[in-house]
């Protein structure tokens, strides 16, 4: 089962490494981590993409919060939630295909960010299964590089996590 | 802390003694020197040890036996990782300890200097929280914060690392607010819906028991226990670190549980119909093999640390709390209530399956039983393997905080620092070491610090010549192809003890143990005893197979 997990916490030297050195230590599974600044100042939090059963997730969850600098940690639910990654892609873009990568590229609602004669990075954002998508369909072309960022998620609704 | 500016040092200082803080055990270095320097005018008295690892360890049994929060101090790099083995080990047994390193200055931290090494970062996983402090200024709260966070919720070490240049910096002390510590909120009283659902389910128990951890000496909850026990008859067993968590003579208490657990209390737990666990973490010694553990159970699980709850063992009634706060809720609701048949269904199991060690000869049961008798209520220290076991069944211990031994991390050379700090804690007490020959030579050197220090403890090695839970576990399991287990010509650890100014006595004969044990106790000095065992014996019952019912005794 995979699960996505947010975790609000101090935004303290060191924290990078004490939760993610629980998740290797403790045998817990990581598929992608992204962590950033919120509207709290001080905070950081955390959105992480787990597997296992629901027993793995509380141990993972419990074991979290037991970290002094660790807030709060929450599971959130795909379909109460938004979802995004962030990909960027550098791309080799031949005359004789220019046309038909373009197409694709709109398709995907991907965006050219920088473009030189023969080279395009293209930025692709959207839930996993889009960005997966859009990996597939650029992968018959000639992919130089690529890179994607770990998924971020935010329930909707009036919920917030903490007041100022 | 008055206004005028001081050092980092000094305001260190200051901070531990304004914690109530009695004995630092450390040993200098030259990141550490400023500290030492202004230790000096201080009253906080200095224990000087051998070997870091011992001042972890003496602070750890300064812990166990006092409750109080042991502090330990080291220097950087070497100073620090020899720390490593006590901190896991204080960590796995909750045992609240305050260590303090010295670092390189900030300008050189991460340049590989001399004698610098990353500690907070190799201590993540073995302490409760650490500490790498960047200004003078934060050490007066960042102390008081390691001693709140070590000595509360689930207790357990906190490591805070200064840099020498930090120690030196000058600063105005002010007492500035400083954020809480917002994530950290540990649940103390049981929930009331929970603790009534658990109040009706142990009124409706046929066959109810009492799991005790350590849980219940760390909240100082061991009289709640013998009063909830007692109002509602409900017999006891322990596990190793729950051994000095309620009374061992009392009538309802039926032993030792687990992978060396008595036949009655296994059969206890195998055939309970409701158990309440309080402050144990269902560690795999004490439960052996999990699906086969207390199956006819509904288990009402307490503790303090929620992590705790259906790790290990999945629990029908979980409350998270102070063992002491759930103890106290619970003993109200309650009813007064008799549980004849099945406490004599346990009983008469004890009686089929007494012990079976030597009580002649010099053996570990018979130096056990005989040192009983010669001294009163004392505090008894185990290192860790065959003795260790034979100490848990053979030496009942009726009052608190009087049981100091490595029940998680299971770290042999605990016992001979774990004794001294012991010591410190409660000088007004006998605290008698029980070592092994293996154990013993690993930390023995501390005897020395113990002699410096006028820190008289009593030290019976079990000298059996071999590692003896190794040389059983090679016995049972590998066809009696003892493999590195045996030490062939062994130290003379009297003759030792005496190098290092203790008192040294041999026992060969079964004669010489009362003598050599009463001659220790007066000896006004730390004595070491090295009894040479005529039957090493190994330790049983044994669970061999895939249940706690499927024994060896």
């Amino acid at each position: 089962m995979r699960h996505t997990i947010s975790i609000l916490c101090d935004d303290t030297p060191g924290v990078m490494t004490r939760v993610s050195g629980l998740f290797s230590r403790r045998g817990f599974n990581i598929e992608s981590l992204s962590v950033g600044h919120t509207e709290l100042p001080g905070k950081s939090r955390f959105t992480i993409v787990t597997t296992g059963d629901d027993a793995v997730l509380e141990q993972v969850r419990k074991q979290l919060q037991k970290l002094v600098h660790v807030i709060k940690v929450w599971d959130i639910k795909q379909t109460e939630a938004v979802e995004r990654e962030h990909a960027l892609l550098k791309i080799e873009v031949v005359d004789k295909r220019r046309a038909e990568l373009l197409q694709i590229v709109t398709a995907v609602q991907a965006r050219i960010v920088d473009s030189s004669a023969s080279i395009w990075i293209l930025e692709v954002t959207g839930d996993t299964g889009s960005v997966d998508n859009a990996f597939n369909l650029f992968k018959d072309y000639h992919i130089l590089e690529s890179i994607r960022t770990g998924k971020i998620a935010l329930e909707r609704g009036p919920s917030r996590v903490m007041k100022k | 802390m008055g206004k005028a500016k001081m050092s980092g040092a000094k305001a260190l200082i200051r901070t531990l003694e304004s914690q109530g803080v009695e004995v630092i055990f450390g040993y200098p270095g030259g990141a550490t020197l400023p500290i030492y320097d202004e230790l000096a005018k201080s009253s906080i008295r200095h224990v000087l040890t051998r070997h870091e690892q011992g001042a972890a360890h003496m602070a750890d049994g300064y812990s166990r036996a006092t409750g109080k929060t042991g502090v330990c101090m080291v220097t950087s790099g070497p100073g620090a990782t020899n720390l490593v083995t006590g901190l896991a080990n204080a960590y796995m047994d909750s045992s609240p300890l305050v260590a303090i390193t010295g670092q390189v200055p900030r300008p050189m931290i991460g340049n590989d200097a001399f004698q610098e090494v990353d500690i907070t970062g190799i201590t993540i996983p073995i302490t409760k929280h650490n500490y790498l402090l960047q200004k003078a200024s934060e050490i007066p709260h960042s102390i008081e914060e390691a001693f709140y966070l070590a000595s509360t919720g689930r207790k357990g070490p906190v490591l805070l690392d200064i840099p020498r240049d930090v120690q030196l910096e000058i600063f105005s002390p002010h007492q500035a607010k400083y954020p809480a510590l917002e994530g950290y909120r540990p649940t103390l009283a049981g929930h009331p819906g929970q603790i009534k659902r658990a109040g009706s389910l142990l009124k409706s128990a046929q066959k109810p028991l009492i799991i005790a951890g350590g849980g219940v000496s760390l909240a100082s909850a061991r009289d709640l226990l013998v009063r909830l026990a007692e109002k509602a008859d409900i017999p006891v067993v322990y596990t190793l670190m729950g051994k000095a968590s309620f009374p061992n003579s009392h009538p309802l208490c039926f032993g030792l549980m687990g992978y060396h657990g008595r036949i009655e209390a296994n059969h206890a737990i195998s055939n309970a119909d409701v158990i309440l666990a309080v402050g144990t973490r269902f560690g795999d010694r004490s439960t052996g093999p999990l699906n086969t553990f207390a199956t006819q159970a509904k288990i009402i699980h307490t503790d303090i640390d929620p992590a705790e709850i259906s790790k290990n063992v999945p629990s029908y009634i979980p409350i998270v709390g102070d063992a002491g706060q759930v103890l106290e809720q619970l003993v109200e609701l309650v009813p007064e209530k008799k549980h004849d048949q099945w406490t004599l269904e346990l009983r008469e199991t004890a009686d089929r399956h007494p012990l079976k060690g030597k009580s002649s000869g010099v053996t570990i049961p018979n130096i056990l039983r005989i040192l009983k008798s010669l001294v009163q209520d004392p505090i008894i220290v185990t290192d860790v393997g065959r003795h260790q076991i034979f100490t848990a069944h053979y030496f009942p211990v009726d009052s608190s905080h009087s049981f100091v031994t490595s029940g998680g991390l299971g770290t042999m050379g605990f016992g001979v620092p774990a004794a001294i700090g012991a010591k410190v804690g409660r000088p007004g007490r006998p605290v008698i070491d029980i070592a092994g020959d293996g154990s013993f030579m690993m930390t023995c050197q501390e005897v020395a610090a113990a002699v410096a220090e006028d820190i008289p403890i009593v030290v019976l090695v079990m000298n059996d010549y071999c590692l003896g839970m190794i040389k059983q576990l090679q016995d049972a399991f590998y066809g009696r192809r003892y493999e590195a287990c045996k030490f062939g010509r062994n130290v003379d650890f009297a003759r030792l003890a005496e190098s290092m100014g203790a008192a040294g006595f041999k026992v060969i004969r079964e004669d010489e143990i009362a003598p050599a044990i009463e001659k220790s106790l007066a000896a006004g000095r730390t004595a070491v005893v090295d009894c040479v065992l005529d039957d090493p014996g190994n330790v049983y019952p044994m669970v061999t197979g895939s249940s706690l019912l499927e024994y060896v005794e």
